[in-house]
């Protein structure tokens, strides 16, 4: 299996010498190409952490982080810049999109600053609107459309430059239960049929239920990790909720 | 406690002051330097007549400070406006931990002060230093020597400045209590999450306001320039002014949306880089703004018309004043006074025997009987020049009177023509230098220098109109005015002289004036000034004389008419500098506290474009677009209505000024604009860069 993704010994530290807290402590894995993998643990796990020294947002203190064959710990500048624009795909909580623009524009932004053929773009964009089921809405406004279908807008800016990992933050966080089981449902789909990388934080166990492999994190270390392999994704979230309750996260602090 | 948490506001948002604090800084530098040239008058070598023009000036100048007071006034309250909303959630904060209203208006006042007070004494200091620049500039407009250079300091001015401006604080300070009265906490603690809706607009109604904003414009500037002519009476003004500013709205209504749908069409622009989302930028702001983008625009306007006009004109009095002022001295006198006639406040004046015989006089003859030098002049001249009751200026207009009359009904038509005969006018045209004329038996010729005048005389030239003169019939000996004139003036203000043959049988009886033109009999400054003094000075033998005898002699010199017509060419250009500087200001200003109230609401916006992998080059260069077309759109709408405005002004002054002398003082104006507009512009992208740049 192709590694997309290699994390290596990754520490972040926060504060001085005499308060330190360690947001990641020593933390490896591997996400190989094509895969599902989801990120759980309870607020303050340094989940959130990690995700941005992924994005590259933030900066890790020691290890590497090796995108397709690249470390980008050793990025700067545009580099940096131009590493977020081609090789990840982002997905936030409360969308991100432009208030501004129309759905059509908002997907059409991230090719526009990769400065892609207009024809292409324009191609592209229709294509991956008719594959989340969005082409109605492209010419409408951010605040025209529901929660669910901003987050499919999102979506659809995330990967259509094709990058090779696409990090979901919370996606789900802001959306109600209907919209959630679609939008994973879309996930699903980029993953199954396009092929897609996704790497997803989360702390709600239905929403990871869609990951084929799990990380649970706590304190800063990698806690377990649980592959649905032909599990139905019933089991496997029986199985999320027995590590949750083991973890004891967010869902029973007093154990 | 509350002193220590308005200076640590201020500190905190410093940036956010710092084109408040540019505003009133130069605000109060310009209110200074326009009202300390008193304190540089006295520094600077000038005749009488000219230390009254001066006068006369520093006077105008302070009632205009009154108005540009209320100019900055509202430019600060409006400013100040800003500032406080934007601290909206800061407020609420302090309120949900228990402040009351008042003391967050004592927060706001100490911070006022203090940010008054700094400002108040950076801007006397700019404001004193720039005023020395100032005396320089006064001496060399007036053409004065500066006897030697002083620091000037004018305590009046800065007193004036400072209580000005303490009044103007004291209603900011009103103003920002009301504000916060009206606040409720729930809408300051969620002042930053305003959800903004994107108003939308119908792309067929933007292409159509568009084009009739456009239309109407187009129809007003037609008016003011090619069709100027029918615009004869000053209300006749109203609508082309209405349809301006109806049209400048319109098209701020409908431009973004216009440029967004047409550039749309474009997809190889439209999908390059941030285009897309500069365009949809402009179009959410300028919607919001439709009204200030107005104002702004049409003050730009203002500015660069009233600069660029104002220095033309005193580019080319200056000018004409050379050509017109050929001789040293003019001196007039009433031939044939009658026994008794009623003066133009309708008094009767009843002369004297003496004064009769006087007038019988040449002037020469005149100057000698009361103990005048006359070595003190050379290259005399004197002529009469002639009036006749029956030739009247609407007799010389022949069969188009009643035209003429019809469109100007207040021109005086009974006044009589006066009539020169040919040699004495190539008499005096030989020492102007300027041409001189031939005429057969039979003809005659109008001699004028007024535009609009020569425009009515050459309609009834054009006809052949034949005048009689003391019995015998004269036709035109050309279809048209010539130029020249014989009283020297300070512009062209000839409105028609009928030059005839010798031959014609005018009598003594038909004179009407007596004109003496000389020059100075010396070569040296000096000299000329103290012959100058004998026709000048009410103490001089001559006017004593004179003046007990009752003989009334007129007259111009060459040094008054420079003096006093140089005086009004300065007072024009300071009024309009002041003014244009203070329009340039207080737009400028709107502009850039606008853009930066937006670029901080953006802020998120550039988070999300930094998340999707903009580079900060692409960042920047967007937010750079941005803020240009944001500057440069009231601009070029300016620029355009300046365009048609500057060539209205120029019709207006038609006598006044030509095109020739345009291109020097629209340079000067780009200058200061592009100074003032410049300083602003960088000042509003710098800050907005530091708003949007990440923590």
């Amino acid at each position: 299996m192709e590694k997309v993704l290699e994390v290596k010994n990754i520490e972040k530290y926060y504060g001085n010498k005499s308060n330190l807290t360690k947001a990641i402590d020593n933390i490896s894995f591997n996400v190989n190409k094509g895969e599902f993998v989801g990120i759980m643990g309870a607020s303050g796990s340094g989940k959130t952490t990690l995700l941005n020294c992924l994005s590259t947002i933030d900066k890790v203190t020691s290890g590497h982080i090796i995108v397709n064959g690249e470390d980008i710990t050793k990025l700067k500048g545009n580099n940096l810049n131009k590493f977020r624009r081609e090789e990840l795909g982002f997905i936030f909580q409360d969308f991100n999109l432009l208030d501004t623009l129309t759905a059509y524009e908002n997907i059409a932004l991230a090719l526009t600053i990769q400065r892609v053929n207009s024809k292409e773009i324009d191609k592209r964009v229709k294509d991956i609107a008719q594959k989340l089921g969005i082409s109605e809405i492209l010419k409408k406004y951010p605040y025209q459309v529901s929660g669910g279908q901003k987050q499919r807008i999102a979506s659809s800016r995330a990967i259509i430059t094709n990058p090779k990992l696409v990090l979901a933050d919370e996606p789900t966080g802001a959306l109600d239960s209907k919209s959630a089981r679609q939008l994973l449902e879309n996930f699903e789909f980029l993953n199954d049929k396009m092929k897609a990388t996704i790497l997803m934080v989360t702390h709600d166990a239905f929403t990871a239920s869609y990951a084929n492999r799990i990380l649970f994190i706590k304190d800063g270390k990698i806690f377990n990790e649980l592959i649905k392999g032909n599990d139905t994704r019933k089991q496997f979230f029986e199985k999320i909720i027995e590590v949750q309750t083991l973890l004891g996260g967010d869902l029973n602090d007093v154990i | 406690m509350l002193f220590k948490l308005s200076l640590k506001n201020m500190k905190k948002s410093i940036k956010d002051y710092g084109i408040y604090f540019l505003t009133l800084v130069l605000g109060v530098a310009i209110f200074y330097m326009f009202n300390s040239l008193d304190s540089q008058e006295a520094m600077l070598q000038v005749s009488n007549s000219q230390r009254s023009i001066i006068k006369l000036m520093i006077q105008t100048l302070s009632y205009i400070s009154v108005f540009v007071a209320i100019i900055l006034a509202l430019l600060i309250v409006y400013a100040n406006n800003f500032l406080v909303n934007r601290r909206k959630k800061e407020f609420g904060i302090y309120m949900s931990l228990g402040m009351g209203r008042r003391q967050i208006s004592k927060i706001i006042l100490i911070e006022t002060i203090f940010v008054g007070i700094i400002s108040l004494l950076a801007g006397l200091v700019i404001g004193i230093f720039a005023s020395q620049f100032m005396s320089i500039l006064v001496a060399k407009l007036f053409e004065a020597d500066m006897s030697e250079f002083k620091f000037a300091f004018s305590k009046a001015a800065c007193l004036k400045t400072c209580i000005y401006f303490a009044i103007m604080y004291a209603v900011v300070m009103i103003f920002n209590t009301l504000t916060i009265s009206r606040y409720k906490l729930i809408t300051l603690l969620n002042a930053s999450k305003k959800n903004e809706k994107v108003k939308i607009k119908n792309p067929f109604l933007s292409i159509l306001i568009f084009i009739i904003g456009a239309t109407i414009l187009g129809y007003a500037y037609w008016k003011v320039t090619a069709d100027v002519k029918s615009l004869t009476k000053a209300q006749m003004l109203l609508p082309p002014i209405l349809m301006g500013i109806t049209g400048t709205i319109l098209i701020f209504w409908s431009l973004s949306g216009f440029i967004l749908n047409m550039i749309q069409l474009n997809k190889n622009i439209y999908l390059k880089d941030t285009n897309m989302f500069i365009l949809r930028q402009l179009n959410s702001k300028i919607n919001t703004m439709v009204i200030s983008m107005s104002v702004i625009c049409l003050m730009l306007f203002m500015t660069i018309t009233i600069l660029s006009s104002s220095l033309a004109l005193r580019n080319k009095m200056q000018k004409d004043l050379i050509e017109m002022t050929p001789v040293d001295l003019n001196l007039i006198k009433t031939a044939n006074l009658p026994e008794r006639t009623i003066n133009r406040y309708g008094k009767e004046v009843i002369y004297s025997k003496e004064q009769i015989e006087d007038s019988k006089l040449t002037i020469l003859q005149t100057l000698k009987n009361n103990e005048f030098d006359v070595t003190n002049l050379k290259d005399i001249v004197e002529i009469p020049t002639y009036a006749i009751d029956d030739l009247t200026w609407g007799k010389t207009l022949g069969n188009k009177l009643d035209e003429i009359r019809k469109q100007y009904a207040d021109l005086q038509y009974e006044t009589a023509e006066t009539i020169v005969k040919v040699s004495d006018y190539n008499k005096i045209a030989s020492l102007y230098k300027i041409d001189k004329y031939n005429l057969e038996d039979d003809e005659y010729i109008i001699v004028c220098n007024f535009k609009s005048m020569e425009e009515l005389r050459n309609q009834s030239l054009k006809d052949g109109t034949k005048l009689e003169i003391a019995g015998k019939e004269y036709k035109p000996k050309f279809n048209e005015c010539k130029p020249g004139y014989i009283e020297m003036t300070s512009s062209h203000t000839n409105t028609g002289l009928i030059i005839v043959p010798d031959s014609c049988k005018l009598t003594n009886e038909d004179k009407e004036k007596q004109l003496l033109v000389a020059n100075y009999n010396t070569n040296s400054e000096e000299e000329k000034e103290k012959i100058e003094e004998i026709f000048t000075d009410e103490n001089s033998t001559l006017i004593k004389n004179l003046t007990n005898k009752g003989f009334e002699i007129d007259g111009n010199t060459k040094i008054s008419l420079i003096q006093s017509s140089v005086g009004l060419a300065t007072i024009i250009t300071f009024i309009a500098i002041y003014l244009g500087i203070i329009f340039l200001i207080a737009s400028s200003a709107i502009l850039a506290l606008k853009q930066l109230t937006e670029s901080s609401d953006n802020k998120q916006r550039y988070i999300i474009l930094r998340k999707i992998g903009c580079s900060e080059k692409m960042i920047n260069k967007s937010l750079f677009r941005q803020i240009g077309i944001f500057f440069m759109v009231p601009l070029i709408l300016a620029i355009i209505h300046s365009i048609f405005g500057i060539q209205f002004v120029l019709k207006l002054l038609e006598n006044l000024t030509s095109d020739e002398e345009l291109l020097p003082s629209i340079i000067v104006t780009i200058l200061v604009m592009g100074g003032i507009y410049g300083a602003y512009f960088t000042a509003t992208y710098l800050g907005s860069k530091n708003v949007i740049k990440e923590e």
